[in-house]
């Protein structure tokens, strides 16, 4: 059955971190696995158009690459790049590799390592990540982290030097590593979801990115309760994007529309928060996911669990004392105990949080709250200053507007 | 698996930070000593050392430039800093993990950063640019 090109390009990127993982580890070389499964790529715009998809889409992307990797090799024997190859005898006499699934996906989760490797800089190891793993191209990681195309391709290509200059390992780290390793990870996980989180419509396949890779880190990895965490915070997030999203601003909690919450990934993202609970390993991002289960449970703003929400910030608190959890924790105090705890709890960390523009529009709700208009407008105004991105400049604009003609 | 070769090096800074505040005592200075001779036999064992040492400050250093066939000498080191290269390790490891497992084990026991370069090319020139 001939499927269309876009069909062709939907199945190929699903395919393409999977692929590329098994090329790195038959070819040795990062660049030499790229260039044989983009030469696989061409073949598939072809021949699956016409034939249509295969049965086992990664398989035929590994078997075609693996082939033109050793083609390419025979062809240019005198390359030093590809002499390394040549040098790999498992690469030449290795028959067609059998794909099973298990197989792929251990060489995914060693790439994910490479990539998130502590000695990468962080902004090195999301666009690799999203590169390499996502399949996602130079020209679209560029704009999602709003670089130009050439800046970003200097950057990948910078972290992929260094890969292979100072040998940086292909595998998953040992036990006594990991702790130290899967930090990262999770990290660039959370930032590419966030990134995509900030521009809802044009972030989609950011976070689809992001969901997928984390799924299957915890698929790879059961045991590791901060790896569920994170998958149930992005899932309970993307649960109410939609609902977050509409032409104008971004709507804010109190004013979703509550019905257009995504229940199938509240109930998944609740299953894990459950689980999270039972296994009773806590961790940043199972705390974070279980004040976004609160969230979910409840049918409106009134109804929420609020008290159960400060405790949560408190327990995030002791685990990693940052000031943004504590102004976090300030807007859930304007609910459970009223404006004038949030208010000194804001005051508090004023100083440290200045240039932060959601510190002041949460002190601007705070005060209006508690009827104190003159100095909500000084913090919406301060807000408005700081505000990156037109969403929530639009958002302050209009609150200061009500307030001025008030 | 081949085996790569990392130079870990760490500067010092006589004025500066990069010194502890008073100089170690004895008994400090003579644990420090067991500590590297140790690490330095477990380098050994595993294959891993190359080559070590330290070296003499600033007051020691020459810069020499050579242009057009005129030599100019200059007394203390080619660059302007109050840090300057203390000592360092060459050493084999199979990977940048090893590397990094080392150097945090020299850092631990001389109580410096310790800073993990891959070697480009070792040995002579000849050798690594071979002119057939």
């Amino acid at each position: 059955m001939a499927a269309t090109e876009a069909t062709v390009e939907a199945t190929f990127r699903e395919v393409y971190g999977r692929a590329l993982g098994t090329l790195i580890r038959l070819t040795g070389d990062i660049s030499t696995a790229e260039d044989a499964v983009q030469d696989a790529f061409e073949i598939a715009v072809v021949r699956w158009k016409s034939d249509g998809i295969p049965a086992n889409p990664a398989g035929w992307v590994i078997t075609t690459a693996r082939n033109r990797a050793i083609d390419h090799k025979r062809r240019s024997a005198r390359g030093r790049e590809l002499e390394r190859i040549a040098e790999r005898e498992e690469l030449k006499d290795e028959p067609m590799p059998t794909i099973d699934d298990g197989a792929l996906e251990d060489d995914r989760l060693r790439l994910i390592f490479t990539c998130c490797h502590p000695a990468l800089r962080r902004e090195h190891q999301v666009a690799l990540t999203l590169r390499l793993l996502g399949g996602l191209s130079v020209e679209e990681i560029a704009q999602a982290f709003l670089v130009s195309e050439t800046a970003m391709a200097r950057r990948i290509g910078r972290a992929k030097f260094k890969i292979s200059a100072a040998n940086i390992p292909y595998r998953v780290p040992t036990d006594a590593d990991l702790p130290s390793r899967l930090a990262p990870v999770l990290t660039v996980l959370y930032l590419i979801y966030h990134a995509g989180n900030e521009v809802p419509n044009e972030g989609v396949s950011l976070r689809t990115e992001a969901i997928r890779l984390t799924r299957s880190l915890v698929a790879l990895m059961p045991d590791e309760a901060e790896a569920a965490g994170l998958l149930a915070l992005i899932l309970l997030n993307e649960s109410r994007v939609d609902a977050r999203t509409s032409e104008g601003p971004v709507i804010l909690l109190q004013d979703q529309d509550r019905s257009r919450w995504d229940r199938e990934l509240i109930a998944e993202g609740h299953a894990i928060v459950r689980a999270c609970i039972r296994r009773d390993q806590p961790g940043i991002y199972q705390l974070q996911a279980a004040i976004q289960a609160v969230h979910c449970n409840a049918p409106n703003m009134e109804a929420t669990d609020w008290d159960q929400i400060v405790v949560l910030y408190d327990h995030l608190y002791s685990l990693s004392p940052s000031p943004v959890y504590l102004l976090n924790r300030s807007i859930a105090l304007i609910e459970a105990e009223g404006p004038a705890a949030a208010i000194a709890q804001i005051d508090g960390i004023a100083q440290q949080l200045d240039g932060f523009y959601p510190l002041h529009l949460a002190r601007a709700t705070a005060y209006q709250r508690h009827g104190d208009d003159v100095e909500a407008l000084v913090s919406f105004r301060r807000a408005l200053e700081l505000a990156p991105s037109p969403h929530d400049r639009e958002y302050l604009q209009s609150q200061i507007d009500q307030l001025s003609a008030a | 698996m081949t085996v790569g070769q990392y130079l870990l090096s760490t500067y010092a800074d006589p004025e500066g930070s990069a010194t502890p505040e008073s100089p170690p005592s004895p008994e400090q200075m003579q644990a420090m000593m067991s500590n590297l001779i140790q690490l330095e036999a477990d380098m050994e064992a595993s294959g891993s050392f190359v080559f070590g040492g330290h070296l003499h400050g600033q007051d020691a250093a020459t810069v020499v430039g050579s242009h057009e066939g005129d030599v100019v000498m200059t007394d203390g080191p080619f660059v302007e800093s109050k840090e300057h290269l203390a000592g360092f390790y060459i050493i084999n490891a199979d990977d940048l993990d090893s590397a990094l497992a080392w150097a945090a084990r020299v850092s631990e026991c001389v109580g410096r950063r310790i800073e993990v370069w891959p070697f480009a090319g070792t040995g002579r020139v000849a050798d690594q640019f071979p002119s057939d």
